[in-house]
């Protein structure tokens, strides 16, 4: 690919990288700062945002942490090797059950959030489990397939409120509580999911993705372990739905609507995928960018389609993993010898 | 079924598979005694794999039973049949490229087999991995455990392979070409802890090309042709079959 | 009336099966599965569209050269955007959804909604067929998709390239090393997708008016056939779109217009989890998948 073959390109650890390994970690503020500066930058950014964003930017804030949820949960699902192209399914889920719960029989929030999450998780789980032996490209048809049948279905049968959706549903007691909650779900999933990623557990899970044959032949059933990362990654996502639906006091059909399942992948593949962090990324770029962008109508999700496209093509890495190694890491022209 | 004093750990009968219009395997049976090393060989598209394939349940076969330690196996999943301690390798070893060597045997020292031999606890995966590979033939004392599967040379792949069949603690592992594109220093190296597996009493099937390697680990062989089993016995015996000789070599 | 129902169930299921021709000839030669098929149609509906009444050109000029400029997108997409991802099925899948996503929100956005928005029929009238009324327009169809289903045939099993396309579509490893440049195979199989798209779209859009929604709705129609057919099989293709136009025709009927789409989609979703290579599918592997 290059005219010059004489040269190449060669990546090295930076210097100050390497000398944080480990203990030395500790060995001068520079090092520390180095080491702390990502981490703690995101939270001042936020924190900042928090105390100076008016009303309407902190629903955005509460409204790009839920998406940053669906993001995650679609990459924990990526990093054990299915496909979704579906997380309007798990989303709409928890959002219908939360709603009709509260609708129907009353029960307060802090009890239809949990509930919603568990039985939204299982249900979406026992609905997948039949085709998680098929290959990937069917579990992704069946993901998008499935929101849009149960919103027919609603449209056609009428229940659950229908085409009309229920309202007037119970809410936070001030958008303090509500942004709390949603930012203290989102770092519990996220650090929680990196955590379990981590673990041997984890390597389980990627192993499935990377070979499954080989985790088949150790003597593992893929096929549990499969459910087992659906219905984690399922519960958080129809956490959210159930969360949106307080937030939003209503329920209705465009809970299985496309946008939940697109922005999540668009997320994740501009954040970067299989890292969990990545996604989420991606997701408080997209969100508010998206926000801000209200009044172009339908040409957002024209830019959805864009990114996904370019970022797929030319940045297949993200920008998380593309950041991570300007960070970390830097580059020069080597000589080849001959 | 089993009448001989001692028991069979493998018996295999009358098994069959067709792809469409081609009859992969075609009524190949055997058995093996505990402890005892069998090797199969033929010529490329003989149904080896294939038939290791429908022994260990990633395939279905057509016709045909197998029982494992006087178990029936046949159309069992393929991750029940390692947790009663059938291990096999694949001839493409594919290892998890980015993960450190003893990492790789995570999966294996996960699963449910291992958890009920060392009565509910894993211990340290960690350190059991390490042991593992010792045994193998990775050197204790040094980096090389450490170092990223991407890095290692394809003997030290292979051995790894290996190794992630030992974690499971297995009754009989089936090798699959584990020599091939070895060289024959790694060979020789190799050869060894394969002789100290037997000698730890588990039987053993290899698959091969490289035939006097193998005969120097097997003392029983059986040859297919075309699906079919053409011979079996010594490989003395073996190699002198006029059949034998025209499959691998052809006729006039 | 169960007469009419049939007669206006056989249309219906050679529709869905010249809408399905395009979607399976791509994945059966070269296995992408082309998520931006719907955006093509419209694309094709909305394009033809522009050339008879903003250009003003003549039926018999716009309508093939809407085909084959959507058969050059469809290839360009192959050619500038999928031959940097082939291979990765996941990366291809969303980079035709994206791209897919793109140009129909682009047409909703544009505002292209409205009876004004329809191609016109190529003769009309009707005749009567049994005592059911049928106007020429589907008639006119029917014909197209049998002709079209035979010349087919006859390609992929007649000719060098369509046997090229077999080929591919068996092994591709083996067809490379005879010389065939599996890229440009790929390449042309997106295009003669989008040109088989375009076609079913001129020819079906004037029954009614070009929507930006149809865009994915056929995309899930071509799904659902192929799906239920079996994915890569042309037989299985022509069998599924009669089940299932069949059985949306009469769910129309009698049981109303809403469970059209969820017939195909409760056909999509029974089919993978009862006999998931599709009713006559080649792929067994997908069964042997362990």
């Amino acid at each position: 690919m290059s005219k010059d073959l004489k040269r190449r390109k060669e990546r090295l650890d930076r210097g100050i990288k390497v000398r944080s390994e480990d203990i030395f970690a500790l060995s001068s503020w520079k090092v520390m700062l180095y080491l702390l500066a990502p981490r703690v930058l995101p939270f001042v950014v936020v924190l900042g945002f928090i105390l100076f964003a008016s009303p309407y930017w902190k629903m955005v804030l509460v409204s790009t942490t839920m998406f940053g949820i669906l993001a995650i949960s679609w990459d924990l699902l990526l990093s054990t090797g299915m496909v979704s192209l579906g997380q309007a399914l798990f989303f709409g889920m928890g959002a219908y059950i939360a709603g009709s719960l509260n609708h129907i029989w009353g029960w307060p929030l802090w009890i239809t959030i949990p509930v919603a999450t568990v039985g939204g998780g299982l249900l979406c789980t026992l609905l997948l489990v039949p085709v998680l032996r098929l290959r990937g490209i069917y579990f992704a048809m069946v993901t998008l397939v499935l929101p849009l049948v149960l919103v027919r279905i609603i449209e056609a049968t009428r229940i659950l409120g229908g085409t009309e959706g229920i309202s007037g549903l119970a809410t936070f007691q001030n958008i303090g509580e509500e942004l709390g909650l949603s930012l203290l779900a989102f770092l519990a999933v996220l650090l929680g999911f990196r955590r379990l990623m981590g673990t041997d557990y984890g390597l389980v899970l990627q192993g499935i993705r990377d070979n499954d044959r080989s985790v088949i032949r150790s003597g593992i059933n893929i096929y549990w372990f499969k459910a087992q990362a659906l219905f984690l990654a399922g519960s958080v996502a129809a956490f959210a739905g159930a969360f949106m639906t307080h937030a939003y006091m209503f329920v209705g059909m465009p809970v299985f609507a496309l946008d939940y399942s697109i922005l999540p992948i668009t997320a994740a593949v501009v954040g970067g995928t299989g890292t969990l962090a990545g996604p989420a990324l991606g997701a408080f770029i997209l969100v508010p960018l998206s926000e801000a962008l209200r009044g172009l109508g339908a040409l957002r999700v024209v830019f959805y389609g864009l990114f996904l496209v370019i970022f797929i093509v030319a940045l297949p890495e993200g920008i998380f993993h593309y950041l991570q190694r300007r960070y970390h890491q830097f580059e020069r022209w080597v000589k080849v010898e001959v | 079924m089993s009448d001989m004093s001692e028991p069979f750990i493998l018996q295999v009968h009358e098994l069959t598979k067709d792809f469409g219009g081609v009859r992969a395997v075609d009524n190949v049976s055997f058995n093996l005694k505990e402890g005892d090393s069998l090797g199969i060989i033929g010529p490329n598209g003989s149904g080896k794999t294939t038939l290791v394939n429908l022994i260990t349940g990633f395939i279905r076969p057509d016709e045909g039973n197998i029982w494992f330690q006087g178990k029936r196996i046949t159309g069992m999943m393929p991750h029940r049949i390692p947790q009663l301690g059938l291990a096999r390798t694949f001839q493409m070893a594919r290892p998890f490229y980015q993960l450190p060597a003893y990492k790789n045997l995570v999966i294996p020292l996960f699963s449910r087999r291992v958890r009920n031999l060392t009565g509910g606890k894993y211990g340290d995966r960690d350190a059991i991995a390490i042991d593992l590979l010792e045994e193998v033939g990775f050197e204790r004392d040094s980096s090389v455990p450490f170092k990223p599967a991407s890095v290692l040379p394809h003997g030290y792949l292979k051995r790894m392979e290996l190794a992630s069949c030992l974690a499971l603690r297995p009754k009989l592992i089936i090798l699959d070409e584990l020599f091939s594109g070895l060289s024959l220093a790694e060979v020789s190296s190799t050869v060894p802890i394969i002789e100290k597996i037997q000698a730890e009493g588990k039987a053993l099937i290899i698959i091969e090309h490289r035939l006097r390697e193998l005969f120097r680990i097997v003392d029983r062989v059986i040859v297919l042709n075309f699906g079919r089993k053409i011979a079996e016995g010594t490989p003395k015996d073996v190699m002198e079959n006029e059949e034998v000789k025209e499959a691998y070599l052809g006729s006039e | 009336m169960l007469l009419s129902t049939l007669v206006y169930g056989v249309v219906n299921s050679v529709i869905l099966a010249l809408v399905a021709l395009g979607f399976n000839l791509t994945f059966g030669i070269s296995g992408i599965a082309n998520f931006a098929y719907g955006a093509l149609y419209i694309l094709a509906g909305f394009g033809s569209w522009m050339l008879l009444n903003a250009l003003g050109l003549p039926l018999l000029v716009s309508l093939p050269a809407m085909v084959l400029m959507t058969a050059l997108v469809g290839g360009f997409i192959y050619r500038f955007i999928l031959i940097r991802v082939r291979g990765m099925v996941i990366s291809e899948v969303i980079a035709t959804f994206g791209i897919g996503l793109a140009i129909v929100e682009l047409f909703r956005y544009f505002g292209l909604v409205g009876f004004k928005y329809s191609l016109p029929v190529f003769v009309d009238g009707s005749f009567l067929i049994g005592g059911v009324f049928l106007d020429l327009q589907r008639a006119f169809i029917v014909v197209l998709g049998v002709v079209l289903t035979g010349t087919l045939w006859i390609f992929t099993l007649h000719t060098k390239t369509g046997l090229a396309f077999r080929g591919i579509a068996q092994n591709e490893r083996t067809v490379l090393c005879f010389g065939i440049d599996s890229d440009r195979i790929a390449a042309l199989s997106m295009g003669f997708g989008g040109g088989l798209c375009a076609l079913a779209a001129v020819v079906i859009l004037p029954l009614g008016t070009i929507s930006v929604d149809a865009g994915y709705d056929v995309l899930l129609q071509a799904l659902a056939v192929c799906i239920v057919g079996g994915l890569g099989s042309a037989v299985g293709v022509i069998i599924a779109s009669f089940i299932l136009g069949i059985a949306q025709t009469f769910s129309a009927m009698y049981l109303g217009t809403h469970w059209m789409m969820i017939v195909s989609l409760v056909a999509i979703l029974a089919i993978l989890v009862i006999r998931p290579s599709g009713l006559l599918g080649k792929q067994k592997e997908l069964e042997e998948r362990i």
